[in-house]
């Protein structure tokens, strides 16, 4: 690990530079993003650019169930130059029906070959979700329902990886009534695996997750729903990008509100970044920057890669607060600095010390007199006491 | 208790409802619709307070110079039961009454600036302390010299009562409260002055300094003994009784021995820190200043030889002099010398002083009421 990418020589990656048809400084950058993203310790580009670079690329089979190929589209759509290019030169893509150029026999065949030729090694990636009622006759594909389908290939891959919601965890197609039955990848397995949930999710939270299996032979440590920790460890509210005006009290109140258009926070209008585990606010969707995600365009977050928020809470209902509750009060943005003094108060101060003063010189006499007449008394009494 | 004989102390008498009862009560009616409104819809309601002056007049007036303005109770025990000066006994209640207002409200005038004044508790939950606190010391200490001071005032309101029996009871272990009724209050009117240390260069440098414990432990000792000047001419003449002058005589002097180390003090203190030169440049803090040390100085012109102390009138205008030194050191150092920055000003609104007016009302009313219907003043011959 204590390698780094500029230990690797020039001429190593001329390989890697031929196939993937990229420069060598745009490799190397890649190699070192995907290691920031999965939070692994500084060397580990090396060891990612190493993986990556051998010509072993590990067999994929991609597939489609209760989905719109939305994972699939947003993988496809990531700008980040040479994206698409690594997705099927990194690994070798055996099956992917929106993909590949094979058609009925000559695909299932495909499949078929990939999983015999790579068996034990390969990678499963599921996306949509699969039916289970009526023996899951909602979704066949070559005869093959997408219980079977499932069951199958999940048998010998090397590694399960459920990508987007419905597979993660039933996503939209299961929302109530869900007439078909639509279940996870792990429901069907009734074992649990990797689950990269989101509608979509960020292509790179994918791609994190399979190089990283392509680099140290295993999945990254994950939470208890199968969603990895460097991706989903954290609440969406923890890191977004409006929180100080969650925490100063500034809500947009309605769409287009002025509120709404100062960019204030989103959560009376029913974001459910305070429930939500994803890293959206601190990766930007489609290589077009930061913000460009739900809450940076303005539309509270509908906690799609959370089971039970997701498609399934109302939209514009508000999220229970997983760790801080909005306070009842605010403290103002600017606070009142005073305003010195004003009539009233300076007339009521004066007032007050005249009375007091008055009262102090009419009781000072008071007792200035009486003492006089004492003394007087007393100058009498004596006198009195000497003449007698 | 001194062997000494004195003439027993005995209700004034006389009617509860007249002019002076009527203005305390109609004041302090003021006070409380105030206070109904500053309680339900806070601070800001009635108050001029902002984050740059946290406190006004309800902590400076009503708190720090109200409870050292009620030191005379501390003071005077002092001098009779510490240095066992007997013959000052019949000043002890009239004394430990003021003081026992003086605090009692203070106590309470804590709550009404309190901004959260509902978690109050948390002071004495031993859960919640902060012993490194000195708010903490404060205000277990004043809470602590209150129950003290009931204490040590119950022997009168058993008189009443013909509780004599008790009041034996407790007259037994009396020297001990008494013993704590001093010690408490040397602590916390000393650590009331240890704000100011820990406010840092926020307050003026001719308050801000390590001595201020000690400016202030004198200056409250020297307040008590005012106050009792005070409060004696002003009863005589309310009462129409004699006042005690070969009692108040003698005190004063004791007084003035106070004073005059204080000045010694104060000064030294300002030339060592080198912080003595702003006292010359024109700002309102040097005029205050020097009106401050004013107050301090006059009263040995005032009451410096022993026939103008034998005139109660000077002594009445010593006293009222040196009540004001002590409180403007106070209102100095925690308002008029205290900069928080940021263009923050301070003047109290009229809901603000008219709380502190109704806080004296009720003091003045206190005191009519009990000297007229318990035993505190000496009993007329």
């Amino acid at each position: 690990m204590s390698a780094s990418i500029f230990d690797i020589a020039q001429g190593d990656l001329a390989a890697v530079e031929q196939r993937l048809r990229m420069p060598r400084r745009e490799f190397l950058q890649f190699c070192t993003t995907v290691a920031a993203t999965l939070g692994l310790p500084a060397g580990a580009e090396a060891a990612v650019a190493k993986a990556v670079e051998s010509a072993k690329r590990p067999s994929v089979i991609w597939l489609h169930f209760q989905e719109c190929t939305g994972c699939s589209e947003s993988l496809l759509r990531a700008e980040h130059p040479t994206l698409e290019k690594l997705i099927f030169d990194v690994i070798s893509l055996d099956y992917h029906e929106t993909l590949m150029a094979a058609a009925g026999h000559q695909a299932e065949k495909a499949r078929k070959d990939a999983m015999a030729q790579h068996k034990g090694k390969y990678i499963l990636v599921v996306e949509g979700a699969i039916p289970t009622k009526q023996n899951g006759i909602y979704c066949k594909i070559g005869g093959h329902t997408a219980v079977d389908l499932v069951k199958e290939c999940a048998a010998d891959a090397a590694a399960v990886i459920a990508i987007g919601s419905c597979a993660s965890w039933g996503g939209m197609p299961s929302t109530d009534p869900n007439p078909t039955g639509a279940s996870s990848v792990a429901e069907v397995l009734g074992k649990p695996v990797a689950t990269i949930p989101g509608c979509p999710p960020n292509p790179y939270n994918f791609l994190a997750t399979a190089v990283h299996f392509l680099t140290f032979g295993k999945l990254p440590a994950t939470d208890k729903l199968g969603r990895p920790l460097f991706a989903y460890g954290r609440l969406i509210h923890e890191n977004c990008e409006r929180r100080a005006h969650f925490d100063a009290g500034r809500f947009a109140m309605a769409f287009g509100d002025e509120g709404h258009r100062k960019g204030y926070c989103l959560y009376k209008l029913g974001c459910k970044g305070p429930e939500t585990y994803a890293n959206c606010p601190t990766l930007g969707f489609g290589d077009a920057g930061e913000g460009n995600w739900p809450v940076g365009c303005g539309h509270p977050c509908i906690g799609c890669t959370e089971k039970g928020v997701g498609f399934a809470k109302p939209i514009h209902s508000m999220a229970k607060m997983l760790n801080v509750a909005p306070p009842l009060q605010y403290p103002r943005i600017a606070e009142e600095i005073g305003k010195g003094s004003n009539f009233a108060s300076a007339a009521a101060l004066a007032a007050i010390a005249g009375a007091a003063a008055g009262g102090a010189v009419m009781l000072a006499k008071n007792l200035g007199l009486s003492h006089q007449a004492a003394e007087l008394e007393k100058a009498k009494e004596a006198k009195t006491k000497a003449e007698a | 208790m001194s062997a000494q004989h004195h003439a027993k102390p005995a209700p004034v008498g006389g009617p509860l409802f007249n002019g002076v009862t009527l203005i305390a009560g109609i004041l302090i009616a003021i006070m409380a619709v105030i206070l109904l409104v500053r309680f339900f819809y806070g601070l800001g309601s009635v108050t001029a307070m902002n984050d740059g002056y946290p406190w006004g007049i309800w902590i400076v007036v009503d708190v720090m110079i109200g409870s050292a303005f009620a030191c005379g109770g501390f003071s005077v025990a002092m001098l009779v039961y510490i240095f066992n000066k007997g013959e000052y006994h019949p000043l002890v209640r009239p004394a430990l009454l003021a003081s026992l207002f003086g605090y009692t409200l203070a106590g309470i005038g804590v709550v009404f600036d309190l901004g959260r004044w509902w978690n109050v508790w948390n002071m004495y939950w031993p859960w919640s302390v902060n012993l490194n606190s000195v708010m903490f010391e404060v205000a277990i200490c004043i809470t602590l010299y209150i129950v003290v001071m009931w204490i040590e005032f119950s022997p009168v309101v058993m008189e009443k009562y013909g509780l004599y029996e008790l009041k034996k009871k407790i007259g037994k272990y009396m020297f001990f409260i008494i013993a704590l009724g001093t010690l408490l209050p040397m602590m916390h009117q000393s650590s009331l002055g240890t704000m100011w240390v820990v406010l840092g260069t926020q307050v003026h440098p001719l308050w801000q300094t390590p001595m201020v414990p000690l400016l202030f432990l004198l200056t409250a000792v020297i307040m008590g003994y005012a106050v009792v000047l005070f409060e004696s001419c002003v009863a005589s003449s309310a009462y129409r009784r004699s006042i005690e002058m070969n009692l108040l005589t003698p005190m004063a002097k004791v007084m003035l021995g106070i004073v005059a180390a204080y000045i010694v003090v104060r000064l030294a203190d300002l030339l060592v820190r080198g912080a003595f030169g702003l006292a010359f440049e024109m700002t309102l803090e040097s005029v205050m200043f020097w009106f401050e040390m004013a107050c301090f100085v006059a009263p040995f012109f005032v009451i410096g030889t022993e026939a103008q102390r034998r005139n109660p009138a000077r002594l009445f205008i010593g006293g009222i002099l040196l009540m004001l030194g002590g409180s403007l050191l106070r209102l100095n150092g925690f308002l008029i010398g205290y900069e928080t920055g940021g263009g923050y000003q301070y003047f109290p609104s009229l809901p603000e002083l008219m709380v502190t007016v109704g806080m004296f009302a009720t003091e003045v009313l206190g005191y009519i009421v009990i000297t007229r219907r318990f035993p505190v003043l000496p009993r007329e011959a």
